[in-house]
């Protein structure tokens, strides 16, 4: 089988700053891949280029195992890839409705087709079993869990077969990590292969079939998260060096 | 357990407010132009809401009215626009100068003018968007650069009054045969009316059909009913001025500039309801990353915002020019100023993301009623402005402090 997304041999480079070099890292259906790296690691940077928000100076990406060129962030949403950012891209002024929908809009010759988004992100909150009173109030209004899940309507009704997923859970209560948790879990059964972005083990060790660890711009490894121990992968993150016995592609 | 809650006695927590389905802040607005309108005429013995001193007031209001929600649209998308005074002023200079007589201008068609100036002034403010989108200039110095560059070159183009200008121009200011006339002006009501009917039923039946919430039936027909009487308080004052010097006195109807600039405001409202351009102003002035994010085109959506300034800013300069029946090299100095004080006491946040079109329109009427008043009991124009910025300071304090509120 194909991967759903290999990356391969991805560099970029900042000005004086080699933010990646010679990275390379892959997900299948249904996987979820935990990457871990301390702050300044490369992972946001990586997964910004699978998103389409930076460019690599060198390497290729493929999706479904034909190669693909992705210089903007609608080149990854076409292709099935979608992203939920740390900082939470959702417009706080906007109400739910707008937020799931922003930059892909439905509309009737040049006007918003309101009712239809309306009822849409409404099915789709449904689908994730989550109750958000009104989709009509800004997005600023809501709890943490609440806008977390408007962030995963917008990937879930966009049919999403990549989902990239940078701290999710680093600013929610343990009830809704609990929450995103099932979320994550429900995906996975669906077929949709989720990257789980993370500089804390805690955060990804449960929902992770595989951890890739990051350290300067460099993958240290990538091991099954059943075959480590906690110290194993926290010896990965600080020493970066991965023990000989556990290394798996 | 927060959901369940509100789940469970949405009706109790409903306000009245809510009920009546209004933004507590245009309320605000609303209740604070009644109450200057009834201290003026108080203060001003009777004179303050006479038919004649309403028609001039709204020919007043009109070119700020005509720029104001422009305005609004650069400061929610986390913008300014300092210039729109010089460039205002330079762009009626053009129009003046390419229409009036020789020596004095090159006497060519109004038209050619009007067309002239409306390219002038887009062809400015796509400099200005693109200097400050592409090339990451803040708009602020941009535009600040733009004030003293475009306030002399209007003085490089003639430090003196070009007049006087065409006779069907002057009709876009409201003086001479500048108005619609009652058969027009009840026409034109009418046909409001009729659109805010429909819009309000269609929007109804359309909202049950799909299983929203509507407003109570009551609070519906009282919202309407109190917006179809401002209509038609608004008909009935226009026809009330007569025309000067017509015996039997013959009603002026709605002036024309007045027209415009309802039309420029109805349709900037319409548009950032709307519209995907609408939608991502305001996306860009919540969170410019997510923005970008979503796929937004933020540079070009910013472009685009200054080049519709300009031509408002064209619109409102032909209008300015018309009523003067010319041009001066000062013509709309500080009137960026006034502009933004409009937007801002009509609850635009000038840090992005929040302000409405139809509250800019009210805080530009408020402004201009301010003015309007103060001159009429024969307030000094020195103090008239002091009086102005307290009322900015004040109103600004109040939106700072309802929407800490509002957050809880």
């Amino acid at each position: 089988m194909n991967p759903l997304i290999e990356m391969k041999n991805i560099s970029l480079r900042f000005g004086g700053n080699q933010a990646l070099s010679d990275v390379s890292i892959n997900l299948y259906p249904g996987e979820v891949v935990g990457l871990l790296g301390h702050n300044g690691a490369g992972k946001s940077t990586l997964i910004k280029v699978l998103s389409g928000a930076y460019k690599s100076d060198s390497g290729q990406i493929f999706v479904e195992g034909s190669e693909v060129k992705i210089n903007n962030p609608q080149d990854s949403q076409r292709h099935g890839i979608e992203t939920i950012y740390q900082s939470l891209a959702l417009a706080d002024n906007l109400d739910a409705v707008a937020n799931v929908f922003l930059g892909r809009e439905k509309i009737n010759g040049v006007v918003l087709d309101e009712d239809t988004m309306e009822i849409e992100a409404r099915k789709v909150l449904d689908r994730l079993r989550v109750k958000i009173p009104s989709l009509r109030v800004p997005v600023s209004n809501m709890s943490g869990g609440q806008r977390q899940t408007v962030a995963i309507a917008r990937a879930v009704y966009f049919k999403a077969k990549v989902l990239i997923m940078d701290e999710p859970t680093a600013a929610l209560g343990p009830e809704e990590t609990q929450k995103v948790g099932e979320l994550i879990k429900a995906l996975k059964a669906e077929g949709v292969g989720i990257f789980l972005i993370s500089h804390d083990l805690h955060d990804v060790a449960d929902l992770s079939d595989r951890l890739t660890v990051m350290k300067n711009g460099r993958v240290v490894g990538t091991v099954n998260t059943k075959d480590v121990s906690e110290d194993e992968v926290l010896g990965m993150i600080i020493a970066g060096t991965t023990p000989k016995h556990l290394a798996n592609k | 357990m927060q959901n369940v809650q509100t789940n469970q006695a949405p009706a109790v927590r409903r306000s009245l407010l809510q009920n009546l389905g209004i933004d507590a802040q245009l309320l605000t607005m609303l209740a604070a132009i009644v109450m200057v309108w009834i201290g003026f005429q108080i203060w001003s013995e009777g004179l303050f809401l006479s038919p004649r001193n309403l028609w001039f007031l709204a020919v007043q209001s009109a070119v700020v009215g005509i720029m104001v929600g422009g305005m609004v649209l650069i400061i929610v998308a986390r913008q300014i626009d300092l210039a729109a005074g010089s460039i205002l002023g330079f762009t009626a200079m053009v129009m003046a100068v390419f229409q009036a007589p020789p020596p004095n201008g090159l006497g060519l068609h109004w038209i050619i003018a009007l067309i002239a100036g409306i390219l002038v002034a887009i062809l400015i403010g796509s400099i200005n968007g693109s200097v400050s989108a592409y090339v990451g200039v803040p708009a602020f110095v941009v535009t600040l650069a733009g004030m003293m560059i475009f306030r002399n070159l209007t003085f490089s183009l003639s430090n003196v009054t070009i007049t006087p200008l065409n006779e069907t121009f002057q009709i876009l200011g409201g003086g001479n045969n500048g108005s619609i006339g009652p058969l027009w002006t009840w026409v034109f009501g009418l046909a409001i009316a009729v659109l805010i009917l429909w819009q309000t039923l269609a929007g109804r039946l359309r909202r049950q059909k799909n299983g929203f919430a509507v407003r109570p039936m009551w609070a519906e027909a009282l919202v309407t009913g109190l917006t179809l009487l401002i209509v038609l308080g608004f008909v009935l004052v226009m026809n009330a001025y007569p025309v000067p010097g017509t015996d039997p006195p013959v009603g002026s109807g709605i002036p024309i500039p007045v027209l415009i600039a309802l039309a420029v405001l109805g349709f900037l409202n319409w548009m950032t309801r709307n519209t995907r351009f609408g939608r991502y102003i305001f996306a860009i002035g919540g969170n410019p990353e997510a923005a970008l994010l979503a796929g937004i085109n933020v540079k070009r959506t910013m472009l685009f915002i200054f080049m519709l300034m300009g031509f408002l800013t064209a619109i409102a300069a032909a209008v300015q020019a018309a009523r003067l029946n010319g041009a001066t090299p000062t013509v709309g100095r500080d009137l960026e100023l006034t502009v933004i004080a409009g937007a801002v006491i009509g609850g635009t946040v000038l840090s992005g993301g929040a302000g409405t079109i139809l509250g800019a329109g009210l805080g530009a009427l408020l402004m201009s009623s301010l003015e309007n008043g103060l001159g009429l009991v024969g307030v000094a124009t020195e103090q008239q402005k002091i009086v102005i910025g307290i009322v900015l300071l004040l109103a600004v304090i109040w939106n700072t402090v309802s929407a800490r509120w509002r957050k809880g």
